[in-house]
């Protein structure tokens, strides 16, 4: 267990090196700072101050070496644009983003997995084909074109929530929605899946047929096996949710940390956008950890099978 | 006559885990095995699964690794796996598998995949590579009109026939046969072993068969040599092994073949499983099971010795052969 | 696995296999063979130039004199410009899926044949995609690169890749464990002919049905991207470009931003229905 631990730690570790060098190499070798932050008239001498003073001026390896002794001793550099500390900027707008993704993938999590493994336990029927419809139509709608049609229906024609914008809870609805309905059609279809498949496994028909009872054999045996699968396609969601947060910010003016990284990403605020992508990977390396070890705790084949 | 290809001394360890963060245990699946072939005989390796005899048939082709110790074909050393000179080689030593269906491209037809080798070795103008796979295919007894099929639509010993006719098409000089039978009807399984055995005669090749069906072994066979756990354990020529087995195991093996006329109770039944090659035991590896095991035999390893002229064997209690009753 | 399903299967005539494609995946099939003349024949459907201004009829409904679906607010009209976006859009998810499975199945099988280090380097690579939302990482690279035609078609071009590579590895070491293509290697043959000639093919009708999951994820992706104002750049088009400037006028034209999210939804759609169907019938071992 000692050694899975550590292998799966030390790839964190490196993937999360990994991001960091992208982040650092994409938003060094693309364009100078300077000059897109000073604007095109100001005379060579300010601009060769201004690159002095943020550390440009130094050679590449030497400004990758001191970026990252930064990183590590926590600090995220200072945004170009206000002054102050990247991390600041980005942990105000956090609570805001959570308050859009924690109720999102609790809707998703509540909604999407009941609904497929009912689904899959009354195949054909005609639940069954209206949730399939409605989950493949959940998945292949762009949630900025949801986005707008909610804005459109209950905004703009019904007048019955805000188009946009943050403060009570009825602000909050859209954008939720929003945010997750393409996670609910994912989870609805792959847990459908995943039960099915479950259902048809010999241990399944063995039990039923000696006699278990169905309510019996659904929790102690299908249930079990079929969050296996289910497990490991939630760490995928939480960086859709990311993703998707970036989308319904924009669309909601929502001022939380996608919205940060769209206006970030405009200005070529190099300390903001690197500390929200390496705080996005942490997220995600964290979560996809967690799932893996889940992973290994949930399928007890893993803890005893040979490797090769 | 000097040897086509001459084995000294394979060893292959296989590593294997038990769980996934189990310590490593080495198996050694192949250990310290040496034999020779001439041109023109058939050497049988006969053992039960896990013996170790499809490991060493890879071995002695080049396509599975030594440990330890040496293959030599044709007198120069095997070369270095995967190397062009290695693929070069392939042309001159074949193999012919268990499995016949997943040793075919499923979607090639036969006559493509007959016409494969010569292909990528380069032999002759496309008339000349046409003629010979029609040719090939006459020789192992297939239909001209058979030559646009694909694998699934032939049957088991028809597929066979197409992966000895492949294995064929560079004029081998060497051929090792991994249960080339054992998959197949039993009806089919005399054609198939006929089929070699004819090929064999006019061809001239050196062939090694590998099989656990001794009736087959000794109907094909000059030598045999038998495997238990990764060892030879006794070798000679055919008939005179199967009529005058010298090894316990070897005894208990030819006993164990049904023959008309004889009472079925003078079997030697062999006591359970071959034990986990994980866990060798010591000594004999054989002691476990011996009907016949002395206490020196969980403590010193039996050496294969020759007992009389072509024959050997890896027994301390085999005539004039043990220390023990030596002295 | 995967050979023995396909080796127990008969073939059934091609005739009685069209006739049980269910109502929902003949649309899927009806609408994605409308839009594939759309791309093609583009230049020759468009009523208009998707420049040309109309300044009279700004903003006009749908169902105006000439302008079938409406104008937008310089006039121009939007069906001709839906037309052209179409095509845009669809060159862009078709270059890229096509560059992500050649990539990907490139990776899986050097992974495949060389095992060690570079199945190490590839798991790495993989781990590096699974730790930022593509959508972020394509922000950021478009952000500061700039966003052009060929830029967002091959960084497109890197997503689900690893999808590709995860199933030719696994396709190409079970074929290189025991089957043909172990058989082949033993023939002498060299190892760009047993990928070429024998694994490729054998994995090729896996590998497009996947492909089918990775085209309507690339389309959103685009049309998600050039929303944001970061993807495809005026004066070009495409259908999430069109959706992002008439979120403008929502309230007064909703047509203008309506006609081109109604297009990706019924392409997406049935690209999926679609996909479903392919994946039921030719290969039911992945998802």
């Amino acid at each position: 267990m000692i050694r899975f631990l550590s292998i799966r730690l030390l790839r964190a570790v490196v993937t999360v090196l990994a991001v960091m060098t992208f982040a650092f190499v994409v938003l060094r070798m693309s364009g100078d700072p300077a000059q897109v932050l000073l604007g095109p008239d100001v005379p060579q001498n300010v601009i060769d101050d201004f690159r002095a003073a943020w550390g440009l001026d130094r050679p590449l390896a030497q400004q990758y070496l001191s970026y990252l002794g930064q990183i590590v001793s926590g600090d995220f550099g200072i945004s170009m644009r206000d002054r102050s500390p990247a991390f600041e900027l980005v942990m105000e707008r956090l609570p805001a983003t959570l308050q859009l993704t924690v109720p999102a993938l609790l809707l998703q999590l509540c909604i999407g997995i009941p609904a497929g493994i009912y689904a899959a336990l009354h195949r054909d029927s005609l639940i069954d084909r209206g949730v399939i419809l409605l989950a493949v139509a959940g998945f292949t709608i762009p949630s900025f074109v949801l986005g707008l049609v909610l804005v459109l229906i209950f905004a703009v024609t019904f007048s019955m929530l805000p188009s946009g914008g943050f403060g009570s809870v009825w602000h909050g609805i859209l954008p939720t929605i929003t945010i997750s309905i393409g996670g609910i059609g994912i989870l609805a279809r792959f847990s459908r899946s995943a039960m099915i498949e479950v259902m048809g496994q010999p241990y399944i028909r063995t039990a039923s047929a000696k006699g278990v009872s169905w309510r019996h054999v659904i929790s102690r045996h299908a249930l079990p096996n079929a969050a296996v699968p289910i497990v490991t396609i939630v760490g995928f969601m939480v960086g859709s949710l990311v993703a998707g947060a970036v989308v319904t910010e924009t669309i909601f003016s929502w001022p939380g940390i996608g919205r940060l990284l769209i206006v970030s990403v405009s200005n070529r605020d190099l300390a903001v956008v690197q500390c929200i992508l390496l705080m996005i990977a942490a997220v995600m390396v964290v979560s996809n950890l967690i799932v893996d070890l889940l992973y290994g705790w949930l399928d007890p084949r893993l803890r005893t099978q040979p490797a090769h | 006559m000097t040897p086509i290809l001459e084995a000294r001394d394979l060893v292959r360890i296989y590593e294997t885990r038990e769980g996934l963060f189990g310590k490593v245990t080495p198996v050694r699946a192949v250990d310290g095995v040496s034999l020779a072939v001439s041109p023109g005989e058939t050497l049988g390796i006969v053992g039960e699964s896990g013996s170790g005899k499809s490991t060493l048939g890879r071995m002695l082709l080049g396509v599975d690794p030594a440990q330890g110790g040496e293959v030599r074909f044709g007198g120069a050393p095997m070369p270095e796996r995967r190397t062009p000179a290695w693929r070069a080689l392939r042309a001159r030593m074949q193999m012919v598998f268990q499995d016949p269906l997943s040793a075919l491209d499923r979607r090639l037809t036969i006559a493509d995949q007959i016409r494969e080798p010569l292909d990528i070795h380069r032999v002759g103008t496309p008339e000349e590579r046409a003629s010979r796979v029609a040719s090939l295919m006459r020789n192992v007894g297939l239909r001209p009109d058979q030559a646009g099929r694909y694998p699934h639509e032939l049957s088991g010993g028809q597929r066979q026939r197409v992966v000895i006719a492949r294995a064929l098409a560079t004029d081998p000089a060497l051929l090792v046969c991994d249960e080339p039978v054992s998959a197949l009807d039993v009806s089919i399984q005399a054609q198939v072993v006929n089929l070699l055995r004819d090929l064999q005669e006019t061809t001239g090749l050196a062939m090694v068969f590998i099989s656990h069906d001794l009736k087959v072994v000794r109907n094909l066979c000059d030598r045999v040599a038998v495997m238990y756990l990764g060892r030879i354990v006794e070798e000679g020529p055919a008939e005179a092994l199967f009529a005058r087995p010298q090894h316990p195991y070897t005894q208990a093996l030819v006993s164990s073949v049904p023959v008309p006329g004889r009472p079925l109770d003078s079997r030697i039944i062999l006591q359970g499983e071959p034990p986990n090659p994980a866990a060798r035991p010591s000594g004999c590896a054989f002691h476990s099971r011996c009907p016949v095991a002395e206490p020196m035999c969980r403590g010193a390893v039996p050496g294969l010795r020759v007992t009389a002229p072509g024959r050997a064997s890896a027994c301390h209690l085999v005539a004039g052969a043990a220390p023990a009753s030596a002295a | 696995m995967t050979l023995a399903l396909d080796e127990t299967r008969p073939r059934r005539p091609v005739l009685s296999r069209l006739a049980a494609i269910p109502a929902t995946v003949g649309f899927g099939f009806l609408w994605l063979g409308f839009m594939a003349v759309c791309a093609l024949f583009a230049d020759l459907i468009r009523p208009y130039d998707i420049t040309q201004m109309d300044l009279m009829a700004r903003l006009a409904p749908p169902g105006s004199p000439g302008h079938w679906l409406g104008t937008d607010e310089l006039g121009r009209d939007v069906l001709s410009r839906l037309i052209q976006s179409i095509r845009v859009s669809l060159v862009i998810a078709f270059g890229a899926t096509i560059l992500s499975a050649l990539f990907g199945t490139t990776l899986g099988f050097l992974a495949a044949q060389f095992r060690g280090w570079v199945e190490h380097l590839v798991v790495m690579l993989a781990d590096f995609q699974a730790a930022l939302p593509f959508l972020i990482m394509s922000l950021a690279v478009l952000a500061f690169f700039g966003s052009s035609m060929w830029l967002l078609v091959c960084l497109m071009g890197f997503y689900g890749w690893e999808r590709y590579a995860r199933i030719a590895r696994g396709l190409a070491i079970s074929a290189g464990a025991q089957g043909y293509a172990a058989a082949v290697v033993q023939l002498g043959a060299t190892p760009s002919r047993v990928y070429l000639r024998h694994i490729l093919p054998n994995v090729a009708s896996t590998l497009i049905v996947s492909m089918t999951l990775t085209f309507p994820e690339i389309i959103l992706m685009e049309s998600g991207l050039s929303f944001l104002g970061l993807g495809v750049q005026p004066p070009e088009s495409s259908l999430g470009n069109m959706v992002g400037f008439g979120r403008e006028y929502l309230t007064t034209a909703p047509w203008v931003m309506l006609a081109p999210a109604v297009v990706i939804m019924l392409t997406t759609l049935s690209i999926s229905l679609v996909g479903d169907w392919l994946r039921d019938r030719l290969d039911p071992t992945i998802r």
